[in-house]
């Protein structure tokens, strides 16, 4: 698995406002299995996620998977967006729908499988997730750690080229934080390559077999993860270690 | 609740009807009108239903046209909606009857006044489905777009479901409202509901007796739309 994102340029809002919050990023990834994106906030992390997701539209630059270059034209962008995995901060589940139906509504309606292999992928998925006594429950029934891996659990049940997590445990207390990071860790067993937006260093340490430091909208340092906890390179790096590390 | 409350209402009525001389003749000398009443009804309801259907549609396509991309589309639903809530039924009644449908040939009474309800009450019911659309969280919409769905389908799975939800008690209210105001189409000649009372009463002078079950026969075509809401909404509720 290949990741390319080429000077990525991404501007938020207009006139005096304007932003460049990724500015000609460059990122080569020839795919290990996890890839954790970090930095301080308004680096760029969870925007650069997003634009490999497919959510956002870069004013310059281009992404390739494999080689091939992300779609601009609608019909195939959405293919492209369907291909991947993404878990959203705050979960971001369907609130009218069960934890079964929000996991196999993208099989059925995207995806193309008829009802009852559907049902039968959502439910294997679920179970391996440990959430097989949950899959009638809504959302509001479920704790933050539960609605996450439901939001984990749809979208592994597509099988995605890739997962992406965009700070997946922020929204979490401490004990459904390790409880999700667990789970994560677990994944590696599917083999599905992922990327992480997180602020979870000793996780990113231990699961992520590469690291990414952005900031500035720029990617300041990649390197294998051990390396970089151990001797960042860049002055950002050392500075935003020092801090974040402090404690 | 309701029904309580306008069981007692109406029992005031009949007590105050009592005082007023309401007798027997009186309601008999109605009483051989009750063919005029009966197919006024109907029409009431006729004209009620065709209008909710039309109302729905216009609503549905003026609150998408507000959330469109083009400027000028935008702009226009924007006017329909502030003019037609910035007038006075009666107002556009008279206006688009005697003025517009006459301009350009429209001479069916019935077609025409199911018209104006529906532009009326589709201003209303835009306003409505825009705010239940505007109430959907934007995560939403990133979730459906990230798990690919396109724009009918998020509007099928995410929104709509979810705006619904949302809408429901003032969409009930505001159906009911439509069945209400179908009663100035009276202005125009369509013999409604209540152009039959009052045809009725101009034959017999009999006030009371035309009026009260005037009000009767809106209340039960207005009440089971409250209780049906109620009954949807423990339906469609899920806690957030």
């Amino acid at each position: 698995m290949k990741l390319e994102a080429l000077d990525i340029t991404k501007v938020f809002g207009s006139g005096s406002q304007k932003r460049r919050v990724l500015d000609s990023l460059t990122l080569r990834v020839d795919f290990p299995h996890v890839l954790a994106l970090l930095g301080p906030s308004g680096g760029g992390k969870s925007t650069l996620l997003r634009v490999i997701a497919g959510l956002e539209t870069p004013e310059e630059g281009t992404v390739s998977l494999d080689g091939i270059r992300m779609p601009s034209e609608e019909r195939s962008l959405r293919n492209y967006r369907s291909s991947l995995g993404v878990v959203f901060q705050s979960f971001n589940l369907f609130p009218h729908m069960t934890a079964l139906g929000n996991t196999e509504l993208p099989l059925t309606a995207v995806h193309g499988l008829d009802a009852a292999t559907a049902r039968k992928r959502a439910l294997g998925i679920m179970e391996r997730l440990g959430l097989a006594d949950h899959a009638s429950k809504m959302p509001a029934q479920l704790s933050g750690g539960q609605r996450q891996r439901v939001a984990i659990a749809r979208a592994l049940a597509s099988q995605p080229r890739f997962l992406l997590f965009d700070e997946p445990t922020s929204a979490l207390d401490p004990e459904m934080t390790a409880e999700v990071l667990a789970l994560i860790a677990e994944l590696r067993e599917f083999g599905t390559p992922m990327l992480l937006v997180t602020h979870e260093m000793g996780f990113a340490r231990k699961v992520a077999d590469q690291v990414a430091f952005l900031a500035g909208g720029q990617v300041l340092e990649q390197a294998e993860a051990s390396d970089f906890f151990d001797n960042p390179r860049s002055e950002e790096a050392r500075r935003f270690l020092a801090k974040v590390l402090a404690y | 609740m309701a029904l309580v409350l306008s069981m007692t209402a109406l029992l005031c009525v009949l007590v105050m009807g009592g005082t007023m001389g309401v007798t027997r003749a009186g309601w008999d000398s109605v009483w051989k009108f009750r063919g005029v009443f009966w197919s006024g009804w109907l029409l009431t309801i006729l004209i009620s239903l065709l209008s909710l259907v039309f109302s729905c549609l216009i609503g549905l396509a003026v609150a998408l046209a507000r959330r469109s991309r083009l400027l000028p589309l935008r702009s226009a639903a924007m006017l329909y909606v502030e003019v037609i809530r910035g007038t006075p039924l009666l107002a556009q009644i008279l206006f688009l009857f005697y003025v517009v449908a006459n301009a350009v040939g429209l001479q069916d009474r019935l077609v025409a006044g199911v018209l104006i309800l529906s532009l009326f009450s589709g201003a209303y019911l835009a306003e409505m489905i825009r705010s239940g659309i505007e109430s959907v969280p934007e995560s939403q919409l990133e979730s459906a777009k990230a798990i690919g769905f396109s724009i009918v389908q998020t509007y099928r799975f995410v929104i709509a479901p979810q705006a619904l939800r949302q809408i429901l008690p003032p969409l009930a209210g505001q159906f009911a409202s439509l069945i209400k105001d179908s009663s100035l189409l009276s202005i125009i000649g369509i013999g409604e509901f209540t152009l039959a009372a009052q045809q009725v009463n101009s034959a017999t002078y009999r006030t009371l007796e035309c009026y009260l079950p005037l009000a009767v026969g809106y209340l039960a075509l207005t009440l089971p739309i409250s209780l049906l809401s109620r009954v949807l909404e423990k339906q469609l509720r899920y806690e957030t």
